[in-house]
């Protein structure tokens, strides 16, 4: 078998896993749903989610042991990662063939040469990187930006809310119901253009953008097996750029951080005998620099250095914390959490009731695709009995509860159920407080026992002069939870007449309402 | 670097490829061994979360005992020396080398003939005696409502400080530690002003009297509110309870209860003359429950109108019954 066979066959095994993986991020006991699939576990392989919250907690979170493996291949191989492994880089591949292959030769070879734009993606490294490093809170926490380019939150990203989610509106058989997300568009569309570039260029993500890709080229390019090519034997026909994935010149001198080990060059080349792969140096040269230049490194640090400073300035996590914003249960502290969330999107995926969605740009541009709650989407708010988020977390964004630590039961009683924001009751809306009509929906759906809504009574005479018994809902910050069910259930359709909002959430002590030992 | 088809080519020698493999392994040693110790070191949830620690801050001076003093007057540096002089002169508090600690009442940024603040002739009168006894430095300080800055100028108290020698220590966010009161509901894991204590060896509170519409009144126990960071304000759901844990948080040397004018309505941010009523008198004590139970007389009241006072007497953190200290009374003439 051809090694570019094996590399195919890879190739599509991984991106089918993959797939796989993203569909049975579903809760649920069926084969084709969780029930222990590792859904996270190319999260898990990926070295830059590692090392983003390595830099930026001090800590390696255990599910990120598995990028070890990753770098070890890398260290020995090159960016085998790129050409076999990465579905984003497999989708690219595809396309960037799909666009090409009919092309004229000599435009193949020629779109297939070193460009010194490729130096961008380390530039972009060096950015995401710098502004993983400096600590911004009291302790050693920065700004986690790396998820917005990194291929593999990218891709989980886009599949799991733009791709699946497409697909389950035209078969509703996905996930067994509809699921919206919003701003989904926008993670779609950037999706999109992504993949439309590889008409231009083929693997333009790859070869300018991936910051990914630019980590494992600095971390593989001293590899002890490597390709090569003997000039003597070359005619110089040009043919091993024709399908070059990464534009590195095989030829020579090769670029060996560019090189995606896609092997085409030595199954293309007519001759067979110039292009090798094997355990010693190119012998037409090598280049191991990443050919960014000082300036542009400085540059770039600089600027990633500015980020995490400039997007505090803003004032989002400190006093003016954004109170729509409910994160998910087990979430930690904002500050942290920004520096662990890499913007993955499963949790928002695996969320069983939809009601955890992708951030948009409204609480500032650091929290963009971060998971927060929207109780006015899917079909319940946060079940009480459900801790699926914080178990799909590759980071420790959202920490993994247990049932009895969400309740406060068993040990977790004396701190009391995780709560996640309180609900409010806007009377002007209010059917029994404001329109003299019986309704307490919200009562009657509270999950908390004992219920966190009471109910009080008043009689009411009405402009025709009946009098009606109304049972009027009050909220009990000392029990509520800040699920959503009861905004979700309101009849108020438009704006709810009862709202949570994330005061009150156990994950920041300085949101409290109540004093410390009410909840207890 | 040889042009396309020139030149020897490099053979791969044994030794290179052993040193690239030395090398690539010795690299995934590393990342190994880096990987390993940095295995959940911080493990989610955490960050900051610093353990709390004891914020009690003791500065009585047990060998003085409980003394009180009520001088009566409108000249409050006067009657400040006289009723200093009657608890056995403040030599009996304050001692060469002394560093002292003044918490005045500096809440609003509105000036001192409001009654609202500390008055500045009190705070200027106290840190001379303090540095005239020896003490080797006096701080001024409190965490107020309005804008820091403003309420130590505007107040007067900033530059009063200043020209009697004292320094002005205005809180930043870094200043507070958390800190659990032992046997406290409310002070748990809660910041409480650290910074400017370090090398304090004794604190004098200094207060106006004033009426308060949620605890009924504010005087030298409340003060020491100003000692609280955080989102305090969630302590109004239970004023008396945290008013009672700050007497069990703070044992001054001494505290200075000044009534010349007490605030009567609108308490405890006033912001009328028409608020204020002469009561000339001014109180020195040790016992921050024997001076509020006085101050409340002041206002018209007695401590059995005050809840946290009561409880505060009742778990022995000072007397409600001051008269039973035997107070030195000290009339004006007698200066």
């Amino acid at each position: 078998m051809r090694i570019t066979t094996a590399r195919r066959i890879a190739q599509a095994f991984f991106f089918a896993l993959f797939v796989w993986l993203c569909v049975v991020a579903t809760v649920g006991t069926r084969l084709w749903q969780w029930r222990g699939w590792p859904i996270r576990w190319f999260l898990e392989l990926d070295p830059l989610v590692a090392i983003g919250t390595a830099l930026t907690t001090r800590s390696l979170f255990p599910a990120l042991f598995w990028a070890l493996a990753t770098i070890a291949l890398t260290i020995l191989l090159g960016r085998v990662f790129c050409g076999w492994v990465c579905p984003l880089g497999s989708i690219h591949h595809f396309v960037g063939w799909l666009a090409w292959r009919s092309r004229p030769l000599k435009r193949r070879i020629e779109g297939n040469r070193y460009h010194r734009a490729q130096a961008v993606k380390y530039c972009l490294l060096a950015a995401l990187l710098a502004a993983a490093v400096l600590p911004v809170g009291r302790m050693m926490l920065a700004s986690l930006q790396t998820g917005l380019l990194d291929p593999i939150p990218l891709v989980n990203r886009s599949f799991n809310l733009a791709v699946l989610s497409i697909a389950d509106l035209a078969t509703g058989k996905w996930t067994g119901a509809g699921r919206f997300y919003s701003g989904a568009g926008l993670v779609g569309a950037v999706f999109l253009a992504l993949v439309l570039l590889n008409v231009a260029v083929p693997r333009f993500y790859c070869r300018f953008i991936c910051p990914l890709g630019a980590l494992l080229g600095i971390i593989g390019r001293g590899a002890p097996w490597a390709i090569g090519a003997r000039r003597a034997k070359c005619t110089e026909c040009g043919v091993c750029d024709l399908n070059c994935e990464g534009a590195c010149n095989p030829m020579g001198p090769i670029r060996l951080s560019e090189c995606l080990m896609c092997m085409n060059c030595m199954d293309d080349c007519p001759s067979g005998e110039p292009i090798g792969y094997g355990p010693r140096p190119s012998p037409s040269g090598e280049i191991t620099s990443p050919g960014m230049s000082r300036r542009e490194f400085v540059v770039s640090v600089a600027a990633g250095l500015a980020v995490a400073p400039l997007a505090r300035l803003g004032g989002a996590t400190a006093g003016d914390w954004p109170a729509g914003m409910i994160r998910p249960p087990g979430a930690v502290a904002e500050e942290e959490f920004l520096a662990r969330c890499v913007k993955c999107s499963e949790c928002v995926r695996v969320c069983p009731t939809n009601v955890l969605q992708p951030a948009g740009l409204s609480w500032g541009w650091e929290a963009l695709w971060t998971p927060a709650l929207n109780n006015r989407i899917g079909t319940s708010g946060c079940q009480a009995n459900c801790i699926a988020c914080g178990h799909a977390c590759p980071t420790g964004a959202i920490r993994p509860l247990t049932l009895d630590e969400k309740l406060g039961r068993g040990d977790f009683e004396p701190a009391g159920p995780i709560r996640i924001g309180l609900a409010y009751v806007d009377r002007g809306r209010c059917l029994p407080w404001a329109m003299e009509r019986p309704c307490i929906v919200c009562e009657e759906t509270c999950p908390v026992s004992p219920k966190a809504i009471h109910l009080e009574e008043a009689e009411q005479t009405t402009r025709e002069g009946a009098t009606v018994r109304l049972q009027r809902p009050v909220v009990d910050p000392a029990r509520c939870t800040g699920c959503g069910v009861c905004e979700h259930e309101c009849p108020m359709s438009g704006l709810r007449a009862i709202r949570v909002t994330a005061d009150n959430e156990t994950r920041d002590r300085s949101h409290a309402v109540l004093l410390h030992h009410e909840h207890q | 670097m040889n042009p396309p088809g020139t030149g020897p080519e490099p053979v791969a020698t044994r030794r290179e490829f052993f040193l690239r493999g030395l090398r690539a392994g010795a690299a995934v040693a590393a990342t190994g061994g880096l990987a390993a110790w940095l295995w959940n070191r911080h493990p989610p949830g955490d960050f900051g979360r610093a353990q709390a620690s004891d914020p009690r801050k003791d500065f009585s001076v047990r060998s003085a005992g409980p003394r009180i003093a009520i001088a009566t007057g409108r000249d409050r540096a006067a009657m400040l020396r006289r009723a200093l002089a009657a608890v056995g002169g403040i030599e009996r508090f304050i001692a060469r080398g002394d560093r002292v600690m003044l918490k005045v009442n500096a809440a609003f940024a509105t000036p001192a003939i409001l009654g609202a603040t500390t008055h500045p002739d009190l705070v200027a009168e106290l840190a001379r005696l303090c540095r005239a006894a020896g003490a080797e430095s006096v701080i001024v300080t409190d965490n107020p409502i309005n804008a820091p800055e403003s309420c130590f100028e505007l107040t007067g108290i900033g530059a009063a400080a200043r020209a009697a020698g004292a320094d002005v220590f205005v809180p930043r966010p870094g200043s507070f530690r958390a800190g659990t009161l032992p046997g406290g509901r409310l002070i748990r894991d809660w910041p409480v002003l650290e910074e400017p204590f370090a090398g304090i060896t004794k604190l004098i509170g200094v207060a106006p009297v004033k009426g308060h519409q949620r605890a009924g009144a504010s005087m030298t126990i409340k003060n020491w509110y100003g000692l609280l960071g955080g989102r305090r304000n969630q302590f109004h759901q239970d004023i008396d309870g945290i008013i009672v844990e700050l007497a069990m948080l703070v044992r001054p040397t001494l505290v200075v209860l000044d009534g010349t004018d007490s605030m009567m309505t609108n308490g405890p941010t006033g912001g009328s003359l028409a608020d204020l009523k002469a009561t000339n008198t001014l109180i020195v004590t040790t016992d921050p429950v024997a001076a509020d139970a006085c101050g409340a007389t002041l206002l018209g009241k007695s401590f059995r109108d005050l809840p946290y006072l009561v409880r505060a007497g009742e778990l022995g953190l000072g007397t409600t019954d001051f008269e039973s200290l035997h107070p030195a009374r000290v009339p004006a003439q007698a200066s």
